[in-house]
């Protein structure tokens, strides 16, 4: 065991050093701590059918044949969940009914229609072919424009409309602004829906105690945060009986296991229903086809500018498709990035109408960049598309509109604070490292030679630690200032930071790490802190809603670790840091100004051989409680729960700092698209960050490298495909295309380091970085690769099938021929 | 995604599987390398009553020269095949083809006979076997017959074998000496299903003509297609640019793509022509430095 005196007295000696990961040594063993490896005594197996149907009605159901089989404990079907929950609490105010499987109605392929609970999975699987279920099949809706007309067919008939939400947003005077404007462009784009297929799929496990009527969940779940009441609510018990249990380890979530999971109300519910603990484990099939994605969105967006090149305001049209149901925390795909909704430049006037749109895909939540994706790519394209058409270079144009390095802390013209940023500096960086004036050049020569070849930028705001309260941008002021109702906000993280009897430290944190090593950070951030050894914290994470302390915005999503994570750390550090101070001051007699922790003790300025260790602190604390001053409380330890006075409810004029912080990214790309094939070579790409203090510099580099790749996969191979009928046709990886370490570039990487002002180690987030820019940055270089051929880029993923049929359109071939 | 039950027998020999086979007939499926047939269970795609284990039958596990001809067991690994030194000597372009099969960890498990049996249109074996006439062994209890590609690569995932009968070899002549060859592989990404594969075999005289071509394509029709009316064009040619064009112009019309995600019809189509066009001049390349 580690002595916590080894340690010097150096300020910072661990944050800013790539020390090993903790966790790494469980996971490559395999001794991880997953769902999967939870096994209660009596436990259960869960099957799910599901529909093969788009949009249908539930004529019949007729379990009896399964019920028949061997091994099979009971089956629950959509009359069950109809008596036995409420459906989910909804962010809108509008009349649909989402259950955690379908009741009456299918609204997309793979929706659950009954759950069989059996000895194991191959028999619950067996099962679940026996079951008979009779459907009125109905007209499909899976193109958010058609499902948003008129005559479409409609999901939710009480709804009255597929538009679930719809707000016309107004900042600034933008009509004032069109109307002086020296240049207006328009385009439309679209976006499409893909997830980050996270190796773990989501489990759960669901108990039932009827004896205290607790019901507790075992799950890979990210939060508990609001989803727990939520569940709560849908399983009709108080939240005190309800618990949520999260083991140390999740195989990656990036957003995709943050949503509201039906799956562990229906865990739960079939173990109420057969008397067993019921574990579900999602197949590979199921993640893809029923689990959860990002939206896609189809933007209509129109820039205005002077014809220097200063744009003066932003129109746009947002339509994101929600799927089948919106289901927590959604429609925040939409308003999530309110205070980022101008990206990095330094705009005054944005008109923002924004559509919500069921349609018959499977449901959508967060994605790691959570609607930055979508906003980012319609931004940077007509940037770009704005510097082409004023004839300036798309570099020149950011550094017109770039928010300068004098202007911040900066107010945007929707409400969002950035709090501390250089972002002329970091593009300026991204431009000398990837050579930008050799790369024109080298296009020029590369042009002559018929190739094609092109340079993309992006520049984008990386807004980490989400306010709550933007979700309810989606009502109006007008709801929102009505008094019955309940206003939202806020972004608290807690942590705890105990010493144990005999002086080593003991972290308890709520951030439930999907493998970002957490607990190695906390090790460096407690080390430094306490001026002991990383090696001497125990961090212990998971989750147990019943023995931790936590509230609604507890969990790990937007980037929320190193910010709000990491400084509720520090601060609960410090408490313990206060705590020490303190009994040493009453131990040596010596005022605590007169004191300082280093090397693991507490010593006198002036003497400081005159100290008193850690170790014995925390035995006068522990074992000698008669001899702490006066009203002391036995014991040590310190729970901070961290918050940003900035997280506040939107105003009267939907104004709302979404986020607590914002980093900015600086992407640069070199590309050449083969003319014969439509593949794309990446020739170079240079990525520059702004996460603020960088803590451990090989993990923020494995976030940038993770990211860059989940990026890539939304830029030229990732996408949910329906066909018109509203059939599912990517449920394999075989169709699913995601990008792999063969298809990684060398990615050039820089960091600038401006502090936050904002938190309490200066960091800021990096947990979704490049999946916001990367899409953005490769579609500008692949448009800007093929715009000598009049061909430009409105759709994402560009696969070589879909660049080469750019390329026979601006031919006007139609696609016959190739070389 | 579990498989449904099934009853599961070892055979350790041919006559074991035949007498299986006999026994079970179309209730009954092969389990080789399983590196289709075991997600196909898994999305319970296939559903056999009967999983007839082969890999312990070692007598199918060999690659072997007889009369300047490669004989190939079905059971052979397809990593055996890539790293087979007879099978780089004497038909180097079928170890090119075989490193486009899927990953390593795929290649260590799957084998000759099962990539052959399965039937898959963008399938590098199935392709190489098109473009060589190769000779597929087919045995039944009775009798043994032997099967052209032609015949064998019946349509999409369909091949010419009856629930009764197993592959047990694929015969390949050896290439000539004064040849050269390309696979040329389009691919979203490294190691999926190709969109389009080509692949050429130029054999020349030595004074710079073409004495025989050979050329195929995958995933451009639902089997791999050899593609004689280019071989036409090529055959006596002298395999500058004007000839190959030329070659490549046939290939539109001869292919009838299915599409996909990967790819629509047009855009196989064009593909096609493409990569046909790729591996024609860089065979010739070949062929003129061993000419």
């Amino acid at each position: 065991m580690a002595d916590p005196a080894a340690a010097s007295s150096e300020p910072q000696r661990w944050i800013g050093r790539s020390i090993r990961r903790n966790e790494d040594k469980r996971l490559i063993q395999g001794r991880g701590q997953f769902t999967d490896d939870i096994k209660l005594p009596g436990m259960h197996h869960a099957a799910v059918l599901r529909s093969p149907y788009p949009h249908a009605i539930i004529k019949s159901i007729d379990v009896s044949r399964a019920l028949e089989m061997p091994g099979v404990r009971g089956v629950l079907t959509c009359e069950d969940v109809a008596e036995m929950s409420n459906p989910f609490p909804q962010a809108v105010d509008e009349p649909f009914k989402y259950y955690c499987i379908a009741v009456d109605r299918i609204r997309y392929v793979g929706e659950g229609v009954a759950v069989v609970v059996a000895e194991n999975r191959y028999l619950a699987e067996d099962a679940i072919s026996k079951i008979r279920v009779e459907y009125e099949i109905l007209p499909a809706v899976v193109d958010i424009e058609k499902a948003a007309a008129d005559d479409a067919p409609l999901l939710h008939p009480d709804v009255g409309s597929n538009i679930i939400n719809q707000r016309e947003l107004r900042y600034g005077d933008p009509d004032k602004a069109f109307a002086e404007a020296d240049i207006t462009i328009s385009e439309r784009f679209h976006f499409p829906k893909y997830s980050s297929v996270p190796m773990e799929t989501f489990a759960a496990i669901g108990v039932y105690d009827p004896i205290e009527d607790v019901i507790t969940i075992y799950s890979n779940f990210q939060g508990p945060f609001t989803m727990h009441p939520v569940s709560a609510a849908a399983l009709r018990i108080p939240e005190n009986r309800l618990r949520f249990i999260v083991p140390p380890d999740i195989g990656g979530g990036f957003g995709i296991k943050s949503s509201m999971f039906p799956q562990m109300v229906m865990t739960a519910l079939a173990a109420k229903k057969t008397g067993v603990p019921v574990k579900y484990v999602e197949d590979r099939m199921e993640h893809l086809m029923s689990s959860s994605s990002g939206t896609d969105r189809v933007t209509y967006i129109e820039a205005a500018a002077q014809k220097d090149g200063t744009i003066l305001a932003i129109r746009k049209k947002t339509m994101d498709n929600v799927g089948g149901y919106l289901r927590s925390p959604e429609p925040a795909c939409t308003y999530r990035t309110t205070g980022n909704q101008l990206g990095a430049y330094d705009i005054k006037n944005l008109a923002w109408d924004t559509f919500v749109v069921h349609t018959n895909k499977s449901p959508t939540g967060p994605n790691r960049g959570y609607g930055c994706q979508q906003l980012y790519f319609e931004m940077e394209r007509i940037v770009d598309l704005l510097a082409d058409a004023i004839g300036m270079d798309p570099a020149e144009i950011r550094r017109k509109n770039l928010v300068q390095k004098d202007q911040f802390p900066y107010h945007t013209a929707t409400g969002g604070i950035y709090d501390a940023g250089d972002y002329m500096g970091c593009l300026e960086m991204a431009l000398e490292m990837g050579d930008y004036a050799q790369l024109r050049k080298d296009q020029e020569e590369a042009r002559k030679n018929g190739k094609l070849f092109g340079v993309g930028l992006s520049t984008v705001v990386d807004p980490s630690v989400t306010n709550i309260a933007y979700i309810t941008v989606a009502y109006t002021p007008e709801f929102r200032g009505r008094e019955e109702y309940n206003a939202k906000s806020g972004s608290g993280e807690t942590a705890v930071v105990k010493m144990d009897p005999l002086g080593h430290v003991s972290v308890i944190i709520n951030t439930v790490p999907e493998g970002q090593g957490h607990e190695t950070v906390v090790s460096q951030i407690v080390a430094d802190e306490l001026t002991i050894s990383p090696d001497a914290v125990r961090v212990v994470s998971g989750m147990d809603t019943f023995q931790r302390f936590w509230s609604i915005t507890t969990g790990t999503y937007s980037s929320r670790f190193a910010s709000v994570g990491a400084s509720a750390v520090a601060m609960a550090s410090r408490r313990v840091r206060e705590k020490l101070m303190a009994i040493a001051s009453h131990e040596l007699e010596v005022d605590v100004k007169d004191l300082e922790l280093s090397g693991g003790a507490v010593r006198t300025r002036s003497a400081p051989e005159r100290k008193v260790s850690i170790r014995r602190l925390a035995g006068t604390a522990h074992w000698n409680q008669g001899a702490l001053p006066e009203g002391m409380e036995p014991g040590i330890q310190g729970t901070y729960t961290y918050n940003f006075p900035t997280s506040k409810a939107p105003d009267d004029k939907d104004r709302v700092d979404s986020s607590a912080t914002y980093g900015f990214i600086a992407d640069l790309a070199a590309v050449e698209i083969d003319p014969a094939t439509g593949q794309t070579e990446i020739k170079k790409y240079v990525t520059v960050h702004d996460c603020g203090k960088v803590i451990n510099p090989k993990i923020v580099e494995g976030q940038v490298y993770g990211s860059f790749l989940h990026g890539l996969g939304g830029a030229f191979f990732e996408d949910m495909a329906y066909d018109e009928s509203g059939q599912y046709l990517t449920g394999s990886f075989i169709d699913y295309i995601c990008p792999t370490a063969a298809e990684m570039p060398d990615l050039d990487v820089g960091h600038m380091e401006i502090p936050s002002p904002v938190t309490v180690l200066g960091s800021k987030g990096c947990g979704e970085s490049c999946t916001m820019s990367v899409p953005a940055c490769l579609a500008n270089a692949v448009a800007d690769a093929l715009s000598p051929l009049g061909a430009t880029v409105t759709r994402l993923p560009l696969k070589p099938g879909d660049i080469w049929q750019l390329i026979q359109d601006a031919n006007g071939a139609g696609g016959e021929d190739g070389e | 995604m579990k498989p449904p039950a099934f009853e599961y027998i070892k055979a350790d020999s041919v006559e074991a599987i035949l007498t299986a086979l006999g026994e079970h007939g179309n209730d009954a499926k092969i389990l080789a390398g399983g590196q289709s047939l075991v997600p196909m269970l898994n999305f319970r795609i296939a559903e056999p009553a009967v999983l007839v284990d082969i890999n312990p039958v070692t007598e199918l596990d060999y690659v072997r020269v007889e009369n300047g001809t490669l004989c190939i067991g079905a059971r052979t690994r397809q990593r055996a095949l890539e790293r087979s030194p007879e099978v780089k000597k004497r038909c180097p372009i079928l170890a090119e083809a075989t490193k486009w099969i899927g990953h390593t960890q795929i290649r260590n498990r799957g084998t000759v006979g099962g990539s052959l049996v399965h039937g898959d249109p963008t399938a590098e074996l199935a392709l190489i076997a098109t473009l060589l006439d190769a000779e597929l062994i087919v045995r039944g209890r009775e009798s043994t017959r032997t099967a052209s590609p032609a015949d064998f690569f019946e349509s999409f995932m369909t091949t010419d074998i009856a629930p009764d009968e197993l592959l047990t070899e694929v015969r390949i002549p050896a290439s000539p000496g004064n040849s050269g060859f390309s696979f040329q592989e389009l691919c979203i990404r490294h190691g999926d299903f190709a969109v389009v594969a080509a692949a050429a075999l130029i054999t020349t005289n030595g004074k710079g003509n073409c004495t025989e071509a050979r050329v195929a394509v995958a995933g451009a029709s639902p089997s791999p297609l050899r593609l004689p009316a280019a071989e036409i064009v090529l055959t006596g040619g002298d395999g500058k640019a004007e000839n190959l064009d030329a070659a490549a112009e046939t290939v539109p019309g001869e292919v009838a793509p299915i599409p996909d995600l990967k790819g629509n019809e047009a855009y196989r189509r064009a593909m096609a022509k493409v990569f046909v066009r790729r591996a024609l001049e860089d065979a010739w390349d070949m062929a003129r430095e061993n000419g």
